[in-house]
């Protein structure tokens, strides 16, 4: 944990902070440059934005966005709207925690899955959906899901 | 203004054009579908040919179904509409309308020359929220102001009174397209007449529900209406700042809101003094963090304080105290672009749409098991029916209708028997359900009921922020009884404690959240109780949907031992040689469906 560098944060902190209302930007920021929330940088940002501890926690908890361990190279989202849910969007849940041997909100050993739900990805039409890191794929069956994840694997992205 | 005297004609023809235009449809759906491999390959063939033709991105045109979709822009202004497009189709497609303006017709989904006119899907619709989506580029601020964008702002502040401008609106009968419907210009009077400096203008673009999609596709495709529409609030009431919350899940249109703030602040359209005017305004963007609560209004105000989103009790409302306890205006994405278009147009031209008490047009999210699924934007007054029907098509592979689902987690199921409802803030609400932000699940008869209530109950517990015992507690105890209902384990008296506990829930609540949360399950217990008592007493789940209470078998006519199955089974509870007839073993099948869906031979069985 000690080898975590501070400074891209304290960066962050230092441009955000005199703005209203900052905590939810210090904290989105500080995970995009991360990948996640690095106990020692929550520390930090409550010291920094003069907060208390159990403020920027109690925050940080709250909304589904946030998390305290790192996440894999690609992050994949199953939409679990109301579309994808009936066309089959457990399914694909399923197949997946099958495929890559972890269940919902985990990361696969080798570091390069993570896999979460998310309430609606907005992509109805195509149901079910999922989204692996900002890219959507829609029409998907199980089939599908296991070529995509393969492709992955192998290096053929998108 | 004569953009928009034509009518609800989407794809009519244009009256400026610049040479031949190929224009990619590229919203977050188009791109799941494939359209940006489509756009890079037309970009290139264009390229290594040196045609004439200009490939341009667009946002979305509503016809989901037939995405990605490709518009070719005709010299003389026709515009003809591409479905299904790949890579592989697109080269060639060029190549030959190059040669000789041909196109085969079999790749033409609609167009100014087309089928338009006869074609439901865009005769019955009418659009002013969604007139340019599909259209310009929304990357263009150019193409906003060729079709009268910003007129209504320049209008607004420099030949009329702030005062005017509500009243205006007031006029047009524009009431809260985000679900409630409170009438937009007495919110705006509240607010002006409020007592406290700053005033704010917040945007409420946290579309939560699940089956909703309205928001992100205005955001994506025509940005600048949603700008517009919150500096006329602006103007109008005397603020000075305004705030866009918008979902963190939503990146194209959180990249197309910035790139459109730039264009405006360079325009002056936006910032210091706008238009040369004494008049200021600046937008930021708060990307919310994943808390479907936050679109309730003052836990979004809440978050964008950086706190947590807990709602507030009301009164007071954001109008009186709101963001830092200043007066506040927050309205919804469709709500300010339709505001664009009224103080554009004029209140009575607005008025002339809808119904007496509600006006204007309102956008949906037709999804689910829909043949034409996509984005809609309807005049109030128009029935269930005709949308369903006439707009969608029907339901998907000819299978029945059962019911379809307005205002997500807060609305309800209405039923086939209710189909003639019309579309207006009353008579959806005598329903059961709510008009809520517009989205629209088709279900048939494959959609069990009570599975469905529970979806809904599972995202309400999992997204009640724990402030009121009732909504904390209450939910997950309706959601614990619905559990055991779809899993065969439902008790005489259930249907009786979950119409205790939704009566407890909805008195009990501080917020929308809870208020609605139990009406997904009075309105399947009103229209479909007879699925919950087959679950209950009968342990049957009609639509063979419920896991605990379906089996799995092959049958032994049909299987030709192809042996897919039993590859994809994750579970390994097929048995069977090559080309023998397989079998499931049922103390192993965890009724997960995939031997169903692989099988290509009808084999499978569901009972």
């Amino acid at each position: 944990m000690d080898t975590i560098d501070t400074q891209a944060a304290i960066a962050i902190i230092e441009r955000e902070n005199d703005k209203q209302g900052a905590l939810i930007s210090i904290l989105q920021q500080v995970q995009e440059e991360y990948g996640y929330l690095p106990e020692k940088i929550l520390h930090l940002i409550a010291r920094r934005t003069q907060n208390p501890e159990s403020k920027v926690m109690a925050t940080a908890s709250f909304y589904s966005q946030f998390r305290f361990e790192p996440s894999g190279r690609f992050t994949i989202k199953v939409c679990q709207g109301t579309a994808c849910h009936i066309s089959g969007a457990s399914k694909l849940l399923d197949v997946l925690e099958e495929e890559l041997g972890i269940a919902e909100g985990e990361t696969t050993k080798d570091r390069l899955f993570t896999l979460e739900t998310v309430a609606c990805l907005g992509c109805c039409s195509l149901a079910p959906v999922i989204m692996i890191n900002e890219t959507a794929y829609g029409r998907l069956t199980t089939n599908k899901v296991k070529k995509i994840i393969n492709d992955f694997r192998n290096g053929r992205t998108g | 203004m004569a953009s928009f005297s034509q009518g609800g004609g989407v794809l009519k023809k244009r009256s400026k054009t610049e040479g031949t235009r190929l224009k990619v449809g590229l919203g977050a759906c188009g791109i799941a579908a494939g359209a940006m491999n489509v756009f890079e390959e037309a970009r290139k063939t264009v390229e290594e040919n040196d045609l004439p033709i200009r490939v341009e991105r667009t946002g979305c045109i509503g016809m989901c179904h037939h995405e990605p979709l490709v518009e070719i822009e005709e010299k003389d202004g026709g515009r003809i509409l591409l479905g299904e497009m790949t890579p592989e189709k697109i080269a060639p497609i060029i190549a030959q309308y190059m040669e000789n303006g041909h196109i085969d017709p079999d790749n033409i989904v609609a167009g100014t020359d087309y089928i338009t006119e006869n074609d439901p899907f865009f005769s019955k619709q009418y659009r002013i929220v969604l007139s340019n989506c599909g259209t310009i580029n929304p990357e263009s601020i150019d193409e906003y102001r060729e079709t009268g964008g910003y007129e209504g702002l320049a209008r607004a502040i420099r030949e009329i009174d702030p005062d005017e401008i509500i009243r205006e609106v007031l006029d047009s009968g524009l009431r809260g397209r985000g679900g409630a419907g409170f009438p937009t210009g007495l919110k705006w009077k509240f607010t002006k007449q409020a007592a406290g400096s700053p005033k704010y203008v917040v945007c409420n673009a946290d579309e939560g529900d699940p089956g909703a999609f309205m928001d992100r596709s205005t955001l994506e495709g025509d940005p600048h209406s949603v700008i517009e529409g919150m500096t006329i609030a602006a103007y109008a009431i005397g603020a000075s700042d305004g705030y866009i919350y918008v979902r963190a899940e939503y990146p194209l249109a959180v990249s197309r809101l910035k790139t459109a703030i730039r264009q405006a602040n360079e325009a002056g359209l936006l910032g210091e003094h706008i238009l040369e005017s004494d008049f200021s305004f600046d937008i930021r963007i708060k990307e919310g963090a994943g808390a479907f609560v936050c679109g309730e209004e003052t836990a979004l105000l809440a978050s964008i304080e950086g706190e947590r989103g807990l709602p507030r009790l009301r009164p007071p409302f954001p109008a009186t105290k709101g963001l830092w306890g200043k007066p506040t205006n927050i309205n919804n994405v469709e709500t300010y672009a339709s505001v664009s278009r009224i103080i554009q147009n004029g209140a009575s031209w607005y008025s002339g749409f809808g119904t007496e008490k509600s006006k204007g047009t309102k956008v949906f999210a037709l999804a689910g098991k829909i043949r034409k699924g996509g984005l809609i934007e309807v005049p109030m007054g128009i029935t269930l029916k005709e949308i369903i029907y006439d707009i969608g098509g029907g339901i998907k592979e000819g299978k029945r209708f059962k019911a379809v689902q307005m205002g997500g987690p807060s609305g309800g199921c209405i039923p086939e028997s209710l189909l003639d409802t019309t579309i207006d803030y009353d008579s959806v609400t005598k329903t059961g359900a709510i008009m809520g932000s517009g989205g629209m699940v088709v279900m048939d008869e494959e959609t069990c009921m009570v599975e469905v209530a529970r979806f809904f109950l599972e995202f309400t517990q999992n997204e009640s922020c724990g402030k009121c015992t009732f909504c904390r507690i209450g939910t997950k105890r309706m959601l614990e009884i619905l559990e055991r209902i779809t899993n065969g384990l439902g008790r005489e008296d259930d249907i009786e404690r979950l119409e205790t506990l939704a009566q407890s829930v909805k008195s009990g609540s501080l917020c929308g959240l809870g208020q609605t949360a139990p009406n997904p399950v009075l309105t399947t217990l009103r229209y479909f109780r007879d699925e919950y008592e087959a679950h209950i007493k009968e342990k049957r789940c009609p639509a063979k949907q419920c896991r605990g209470l379906i089996s799995y078998r092959i049958l032994p006519e049909e299987c030709v031992g192809c042996g897919v199955c039993l590859k994809n089974c994750p579970v390994d509870a097929i048995r069977g040689e090559k080309k023998q007839v397989h079998e499931i073993d049922p103390k192993k099948c965890i009724k997960c469906g995939i031997c169903l869906d692989s099988c290509r031979f009808g084999a499978v069985e569901v009972r």
